[in-house]
């Protein structure tokens, strides 16, 4: 069939691999065009401050797809996520950091540290893996919580490397190409420059977790979530399945960690505790477990949770700020009551969370103007 | 002079704990044989498929298929050597969809690694394209077409049995074990699923066993019987030698009560 008789008709699809696409639908091509692009025009009409957030919610993505793989399609609750965050982390900064410091530092560029800290972390996640081969649901999310008190302890010990509680560390050099992401340059300021940063990685690795599931790998990853015996009956391997979703899980993680913390700047050992475990399991329950859009949406939506009460704040008078103490409610007071009230107002009413409030409002426009 | 016979189960003893669920189970089954095996409710046909496929290992007896030994070893290795199964209350990946579940099925026939996964152009692909095309055979095979892109959590009960059948025979096995393919089923499905079993033997000449409460289907299908009580084989033969035989008939009805007084 010519291609001009297919104009028309953009839905028919002639051969597997047009279904197999990344983006099976004009809609969806022409809609990811137009995110990314505005996305990418974004840090010119947006003030740094804003961008920060942004920027630091689209690396936290990198991490909420890194869970959302082995929470979300491969049904391992885990709570120790924070864990490997930390280790990417400190890979990061120790790999990268200054060699004169005061704590260990190599000096290594960006690309070895940023692939090591998500090997390092992948490691641990081969490492803690066989856990999941023996348990699993709650089982499985008591033991990978054991393992954030575990990486807490290291971590405020080992003061050479992390320069311990109350001090902290400074994040590794953020220079990829040449290009000094720390400092403002001499086109874009450092804000800009930073979230253009995030955005290449975010896309890159959505690209990467996107084939991930579509291929046997997801396959088998949603085979073992939703029957793990059948799934060893027709041949899937249960214990070589867990271990890739749990070391594929953590080297985003890893990732997301390093340029997370290289971006913030210095950083301390209690960042890692079992708040920012909950931070990523929320970032995956309000935007759409097994999907990767929604761990953007959640990621983008957590990340930007702070600022959303501090502009609360300023609105009602009971809520003090950072600052004040007079009120009823301080603004991070608040920020732990949003999150409580998000994370079981979208278990009850919206189970598929962003990404399923995204499918109505799209299947409404879909029918319009039929209700179905 | 018969064939060689592509599966020996010489002596089968399965216990849990102080219960035994299989004692002294032997049978053979032929290539492209359809051989049944019957029994009333708790006399092990279940745990003859579980030992089949490596979810229970048996403390005695062998189980050869194709001259390898199964016993101890794990289910996806023999699921690779060619062995599938359905089950008896569906078992299928609810939240995927039709194509993917069958997919799952030829899991073993990918041949590609998460490597290549992650790079998904090159290999990755052109694997998942040549694995779509048998599984869309199979699709047409067993008349589901309409069902290929919902999640089969949702679809209806006689549908999800005949797709558990399609991720059974995606994996191109050369021993198929049904377990109850058409419990629950109406007379008019049941019919169909009587009629894909025909077309499994006759066209891709995979041999089965068959494990049913249905007697018709049964008889009306099965090449040899094995009728099993408590975890023994009562007696094994060609439909009408079975059905006539006595300790089957006790099996069933129970035996005629003694006259006390």
């Amino acid at each position: 069939m010519s291609r001009s008789a297919l104009r028309n008709r953009p839905l028919l699809r002639t051969a597997y691999t047009q279904e197999m696409a990344m983006l099976n639908t004009p809609a969806k091509r022409r809609s990811v065009l137009a995110i990314v692009v505005l996305a990418a025009l974004l840090p010119f009409v947006v003030t740094d401050d804003l961008l920060l957030v942004l920027t630091l919610g689209m690396i936290a993505a990198v991490g909420a797809i890194g869970l959302n793989l082995v929470t979300g399609y491969a049904g391992q609750v885990s709570l120790g996520h924070a864990f490997f965050i930390g280790l990417g982390a400190y890979t990061g900064a120790v790999l990268g950091g200054d060699p004169e410091g005061p704590v260990l530092g190599y000096g290594l560029p960006m690309w070895i540290w940023l692939p090591a800290a998500g090997v390092v972390a992948a490691v641990a996640g081969l490492l803690v893996g066989p856990l999941a081969v023996r348990l699993r649901g709650l089982y499985l999310a008591i033991v990978t919580l054991g393992l954030v008190f575990l990486g807490d302890h290291i971590f405020r010990e080992a003061r050479e490397i992390t320069g311990g509680p109350g001090v902290g560390r400074r994040g590794p050099e953020l220079t990829l190409f040449g290009i000094d992401f720390s400092q403002d340059g001499e086109v874009l300021t450092r804000g800009q420059l930073q979230f253009l940063l995030a955005l290449v990685f975010l896309v890159v690795f959505a690209v990467l977790a996107r084939n991930i599931t579509r291929s046997g790998v997801g396959r088998a990853f949603g085979a073992v979530r939703d029957r793990d015996v059948a799934a060893a009956v027709i041949g899937v391997d249960l214990t070589r399945t867990k271990l890739l979703a749990f070391s594929m899980s953590s080297f985003f993680a890893g990732v997301s960690g390093a340029l997370y913390y290289a971006v913030v700047g210095v950083f301390e050992p209690s960042a890692f505790s079992l708040l920012l475990s909950v931070q990523f399991l929320a970032m995956v329950l309000i935007g759409g477990v097994a999907t990767i859009s929604g761990s953007i949406m959640g990621a983008l939506f957590i990340a930007s949770l702070g600022r959303i009460s501090g502009e609360i704040a300023h609105w009602l008078p009971f809520i003090s700020d950072a600052s004040g103490s007079s009120g009823l409610l301080s603004v991070f007071q608040l920020e732990a009551i949003l999150y409580g009230l998000l994370i079981i107002g979208f278990l009850i009413f919206e189970p598929r969370g962003l990404f399923g409030i995204w499918l109505r409002v799209r299947n409404y426009w879909k029918g319009w103007p039929f209700s179905y | 002079m018969s064939p060689d016979p592509i599966l020996q189960v010489r002596d089968v003893e399965l216990r849990f704990a102080g219960v035994t669920a299989l004692s002294g189970v032997t049978f053979d089954v032929l290539p492209g044989e359809l051989f049944a095996v019957i029994g009333p409710n708790g006399a092990g046909k279940t745990s003859i498929f579980n030992v089949l496929s490596g979810v229970y290992r048996p403390q005695q007896g062998s189980v050869v298929f194709d001259g390898h030994e199964l016993v101890g070893v794990r289910p996806p290795r023999i699921a690779a050597m060619g062995v599938a199964r359905t089950f008896q209350n569906i078992e299928l990946f609810g939240n995927l969809d039709l194509v993917d579940n069958l997919m799952l099925g030829r899991h073993h026939h990918l041949g590609y690694g998460w490597a290549a996964a992650v790079a998904w152009f090159g290999k990755a692909r052109n694997a998942e394209v040549a694995n779509r095309r048998r599984v869309e055979e199979i699709v047409d095979f067993l008349e589901i077409e309409a069902y290929r892109g919902m999640p089969v959590g949702m679809l209806p009960y006689g549908v999800q049995k005949r797709i558990e059948l399609g991720r059974a025979l995606a994996m191109e096995p050369r021993l198929l074990l049904l377990d109850e393919p058409v419990a629950g089923m109406n007379g008019e499905e049941t019919e169909d699923m009587a009629r894909f079993i025909l077309d499994v033997r006759d066209e891709l000449g995979i041999a089965m066993i068959l494990v049913e409460h249905d007697m018709g289907l049964v008889m009306d299908l099965a090449d040899r019987v094995m009728a099993m009580d408590f975890g023994r084989p009562l007696v094994t033969g060609t439909p009408t030698q079975v059905q006539e035989h006595p300790d089957v008939v006790a099996a069933y009805l129970g035996l005629p009560a003694k006259e006390d007084a």
